[in-house]
Parts: structure tokens; C-alpha cells; sequence
């Protein structure tokens, strides 16, 4: 086992709220990493469609902040985000750029040329995963690399890695969940007040809860496509995001909802995947009080095994620094191979 | 501000009659079929289903045959004696068939669709019936939504009931929303 420090160079590719909250936890937390893992993080660039800051010792908190800022002077000039990507040297790309269901881009192609350049990938970008999931891990198998999406699915709440790691050797039957916040407030909200959609629509767009257009997550789009996800991560399956049978909340009516209530229900936008093939979003009546009951904008997902039985997972399943959380986790998961695995940063 | 209001399911305006499943036992010659299934309409039963299996004779040669009809309670021990003196065997008798049971929304234009005819489509499968459905309207033009439970004489058959609703109303244009 080394002792010595390891240089992780660090670039990141698309810097919104996510890659803005990357750069903010590894910041923050980089004296508790190298203390606990023996792991030197450095941002060594970063890329967005304002340009390229690049600094082969690491961006200084001042660069980093000119360069949100938009500040020409700090941006490098005449390189693009594949050129950053292909020849400064790093070791670990983060990408972070906006989730396109159509043809995966232009995270697709960040992806791939950072494996086939080398580096190991951490992805928060559902569309790459959700429409070539094969073709990546297939590439990064060849190149001895890894590529991590725990932030891809329910934000902050650990669903990839609690199956992949602490439910090792469990078999695992299903996962039911709510994978979209914004369709779970507006459902909640509903519910409680007896509004009708298109109101509590506005109210959550007004709040900064649903997005201006907010077809991706009340059509249960984005649902799916985290559905997929789990669906080739833990069941195997080479899926896409149109492979999912979809129905949204948009038709919803608060007399549906009392109805299901005067029965003992709730009604939620749940994703379910499972062994038998099934993959599907729709909402469903959920039972008052099961753990599938959570109200708000919280995720929640239920996975079936066989050994553990049913276990329930609850977590925030957005927000930059939730998302970035994730990543970070899956950063120091890819350098950190079991001997420190109880440890917690402070 | 919306109209809830109860509909009675085609079921609860017959309380004497009661649905019955029975497992009975043909000697495999010819015209036996008949002979078990007239006592049945003779007392006024009215027959849902017959599943004959041939396929699947006894050790002692015999096929068993699954009915499942409608009959006036009082009129079943007649029916058994009838069989019985045909020579046939009444194997089992089921009468609290329907044990599994689950609730069920629906949201669309629900009474233009007609919800008679999906009912019915379910009622007469045997397996399965709508118990109960309480329906809200908005408004005119508004979709409107209802409750029902469906219920069945298992697990199985209760997925083949949901599995009838879903695609008749997929074709009504009703959306279906249905327990985790
Ligand atoms: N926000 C969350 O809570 C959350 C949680 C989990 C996962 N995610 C996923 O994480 C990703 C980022 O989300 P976000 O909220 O950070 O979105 P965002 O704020 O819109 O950030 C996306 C960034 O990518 C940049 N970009 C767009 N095209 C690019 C290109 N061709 N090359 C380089 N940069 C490019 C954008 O630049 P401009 O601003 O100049 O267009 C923007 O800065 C998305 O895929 C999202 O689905 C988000």
C-alpha cells in the first residue's frame, strides 16, 4: 500500500451549477482528502462554451472565479474542449454538460475522447448513458479506465454504488422509485392543497422548482432515462431511454388524488425496473405511509434482493452540490480500493 | 364543488345469486359435457365459463372440468344431487371466490366512454369482477375520475383483470393508475 500523496489531475468539462459545485467541493474539501485518502486533487482546467482555462499546477480559486466571470484574461486561447480534453495532461475528467436524450451530445463525444485519451470519466450527464451505455463501458473496459455516473440517477442519494458495492452478492429483483423531484412537488402539492395541475405547475416554476419548460420532468422523461440507467447498470440490459414505456403526470386531477386518498393511496410518478424486463413509468398508486411515500421534491427508491430483502433509499435527488457530492464520491471511489472505505471527510 | 357519486356494479342488484366455481370430474364418453352443464341453466344458473381439459385426464381416466356460473344460493345443493346422480364427480366447490382484490383510478372521459361496457368486460370473464366504483365529475367537458376495486379469485387472475382493463381503457383513452 503507497504512502505517498497521489496527484489526481482533475479537468472539467461543463461548468453549470454542477461543474460550478465540483469545483466549489474540491476546493473546500481538499485538505480533508488528502489528509483521509492520500489523494492531491487538482483542477488542472476546465471547459465550457465561454472557453478553456487551463493551469498545468492547478487553477487557483481567483482563476477559477475570473473564468465564471467570463474574464477574457484568464481564458486560453485557440484551444477547444476536445483539444483540453485530448492534450492537457489529467488524469480524471468530470463532465457536466446539459442532458440531450437525442443523440447524447456534445457529452458524448467529451466522453469518449477522454477515455480514448486515457482518463478515467465522472459523469453527473444523463444522455450519453441512457443512449450508449454498451459502446462507453465496452470502450472504457478496453482502455483499463473507469467511468462513474452516481450523480446520473436520484443526485446525492448512493443507488449505483450501494448496489454495487454494500449489496454485493444480493440478487437484485427490482427498484421502484421517484426519480424526479420536480413531478413529486408538484404530486405533494396537489395532494395537499387539492390544486389543480396547470396552478401548482406555475407555483413551482415560479419557485424555481420546475423549469421554464418542464416537459422533460413532468412528461416523465427525465424519469426514464435514469430508469435506463439502473436498468444497464444492475440488471444488464442495454436498454435505451426509448425502450421505456412512459406516461407522465401531466393528466393528473386533484380528484384522482382524494379519491386514491379516501382509499388509503397517494399518487406518485414511480420508475420501475425489474428481471423480468419490465420498464416502465407511470403513476402509481402508492400506500399511505410506505416508504415510498415521501413528499416534496425528495427521490426515493426501493430496491428488492434477495438476500437483504426490500431496502429503501431517501435522499435529495437534486441540486448542484448534491450532484456534486456524488461526484466527488465517485472520484475518490475510483483511487480509494476498500482499505479507507469507513472513512467520512468531515 | 365536484359530484361524487356512487354507481351500483351490475353484481350487487343480484344479492341471491352468488358466483361459484366448481371442479367436477367427466367420465371421458361422449355428450358428458351437456349432460353436466344443463342441470346448471335448468335451475337458472347462467354459466360464465367452462374449462374442459381433456388434455389433463385423472388416473382413473376421468377429465376434469373448472365451471364457474351464477346460481340462486338455495339451488346448490340441488345441483350437486343432480350431478351427482349423472354420475359425475363434484370434486370442489369454491364460493368465496373472490379473494384478492385491488383498487384501481381511472381519470378521462369516463362516462362517455361508456365504464358499463368495461365493467362488463371484466364481470364476464368469471375470474374477476368490479366491486365497487365511486366516480367525480368536475364538469361538463372536464376529465372526470373514478375509483374502483377490482377483485378475482387469485393473484393471477387479478393481473389478467387489470391487464383487460388497461387495454380497453387504452382504447377509451382512459388513463389507468394502478397499485405499486
Ligand atoms: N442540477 C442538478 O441538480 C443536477 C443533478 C444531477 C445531474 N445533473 C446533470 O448534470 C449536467 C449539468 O447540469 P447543470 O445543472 O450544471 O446544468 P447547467 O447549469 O446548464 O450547466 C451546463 C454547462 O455546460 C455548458 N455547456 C453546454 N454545452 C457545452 C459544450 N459543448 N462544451 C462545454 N460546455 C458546454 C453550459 O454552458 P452555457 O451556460 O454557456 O450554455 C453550462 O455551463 C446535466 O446533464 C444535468 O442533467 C444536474
Amino acid at each position: 500500500m503507497e504512502t505517498d500523496d497521489r496527484t489526481v489531475r482533475l479537468t472539467i468539462v461543463g461548468f453549470g451549477h454542477v461543474g460550478g459545485g465540483v469545483a466549489e467541493v474540491v476546493m473546500r474539501k481538499h485538505h480533508a482528502i488528502k489528509e483521509r485518502y492520500g489523494l492531491d486533487l487538482r483542477i488542472v482546467g476546465i471547459a465550457d462554451i465561454k472557453g478553456v482555462v487551463t493551469n498545468e499546477r492547478g487553477l487557483s480559486e481567483s482563476e477559477i472565479t475570473k473564468f465564471r466571470l467570463g474574464d477574457e484574461s484568464v481564458m486560453a486561447e485557440g484551444i477547444s474542449t476536445r483539444d483540453m480534453i485530448k492534450e492537457l495532461d489529467h488524469e480524471l475528467m468530470v463532465e457536466a454538460t446539459p442532458t440531450n436524450v437525442i443523440d447524447g451530445e456534445p457529452g458524448l463525444t467529451h466522453i469518449i475522447t477522454a477515455l480514448e485519451s486515457d482518463r478515467h470519466v465522472v459523469t453527473s450527464n444523463k444522455g450519453p448513458l441512457a443512449l450508449q451505455y454498451r459502446r462507453l463501458m465496452e470502450l472504457a473496459g478496453r482502455r483499463g479506465k473507469m467511468l462513474r455516473f452516481e450523480a446520473t440517477v436520484g443526485g446525492a442519494m448512493p443507488l449505483i454504488s450501494l448496489i454495487r458495492n454494500n449489496l454485493a452478492g444480493n440478487g437484485i429483483i427490482s427498484i421502484k422509485g421517484i426519480l424526479n423531484g420536480t413531478c413529486n412537488y408538484i404530486l405533494t402539492r396537489m395532494a395537499e392543497e387539492n390544486l389543480p395541475y396547470e396552478h401548482v405547475l406555475r407555483e413551482a416554476q415560479e419557485i424555481g422548482i420546475a423549469e421554464s419548460d418542464p416537459t422533460k420532468d413532468v412528461e416523465g422523461i427525465d424519469t426514464a432515462v435514469k430508469l435506463v440507467i439502473l436498468a444497464n447498470t444492475v440488471f444488464d440490459m442495454d436498454a435505451t431511454y426509448r425502450d421505456v414505456k412512459v406516461r407522465g403526470i401531466t393528466d393528473i386531477t386533484p380528484d384522482a388524488l382524494k379519491l386514491a386518498h379516501d382509499a388509503g393511496y397517494t399518487i406518485k410518478l414511480i420508475g420501475e425496473v425489474d428481471t423480468t424486463g419490465r420498464l416502465e413509468v407511470a403513476p402509481r398508486l402508492v400506500p399511505i405511509r410506505d416508504p415510498l411515500d415521501v413528499s416534496g421534491t425528495l427521490n426515493v427508491a426501493t430496491i428488492k434482493t434477495d438476500l437483504a430483502g426490500d431496502i429503501t433509499v431517501i435522499g435529495k435527488g437534486a441540486g448542484p452540490i448534491e450532484a456534486a457530492s456524488a461526484i466527488l464520491s465517485d472520484i475518490i471511489g475510483i483511487y480509494d480500493t476498500g482499505q479507507s472505505q469507513t472513512k467520512h471527510l468531515q | 364543488m365536484s359530484d361524487q357519486f356512487i354507481y351500483p356494479t351490475p353484481n350487487s342488484y343480484l344479492e341471491a345469486e352468488m358466483k361459484i366455481s366448481m371442479d367436477i370430474e367427466l367420465n371421458d364418453i361422449p355428450g358428458q359435457l351437456v349432460r353436466a352443464l344443463k342441470p346448471v341453466s335448468d335451475l337458472g344458473g347462467n354459466i360464465l365459463s367452462v374449462l374442459h381439459q381433456r388434455d389433463k385426464k385423472t388416473p382413473s381416466g376421468r377429465v376434469p372440468v373448472q365451471l364457474v356460473f351464477e346460481l340462486e344460493e338455495g339451488r346448490l345443493e340441488k345441483l350437486v344431487e343432480k350431478l351427482k346422480s349423472e354420475g359425475m364427480q363434484v370434486v370442489r366447490i369454491g364460493k368465496e371466490r373472490m379473494k384478492d382484490s385491488m383498487v384501481v383510478i381511472l381519470i378521462g372521459h369516463i362516462v362517455h366512454s361508456d365504464i358499463r361496457d368495461t365493467i362488463d368486460r371484466i364481470d364476464s370473464t368469471g375470474f374477476a369482477e368490479v366491486m365497487g366504483l365511486s366516480l367525480s365529475m368536475p364538469g361538463v367537458d372536464k376529465k372526470s375520475s373514478a375509483s374502483l376495486v377490482l377483485s378475482a379469485i387469485g393473484k393471477s387472475e387479478l393481473k389478467d383483470a387489470l391487464g383487460i382493463l388497461e387495454s380497453t381503457a387504452r382504447e377509451k383513452g382512459i388513463m389507468v393508475i394502478s397499485p405499486i
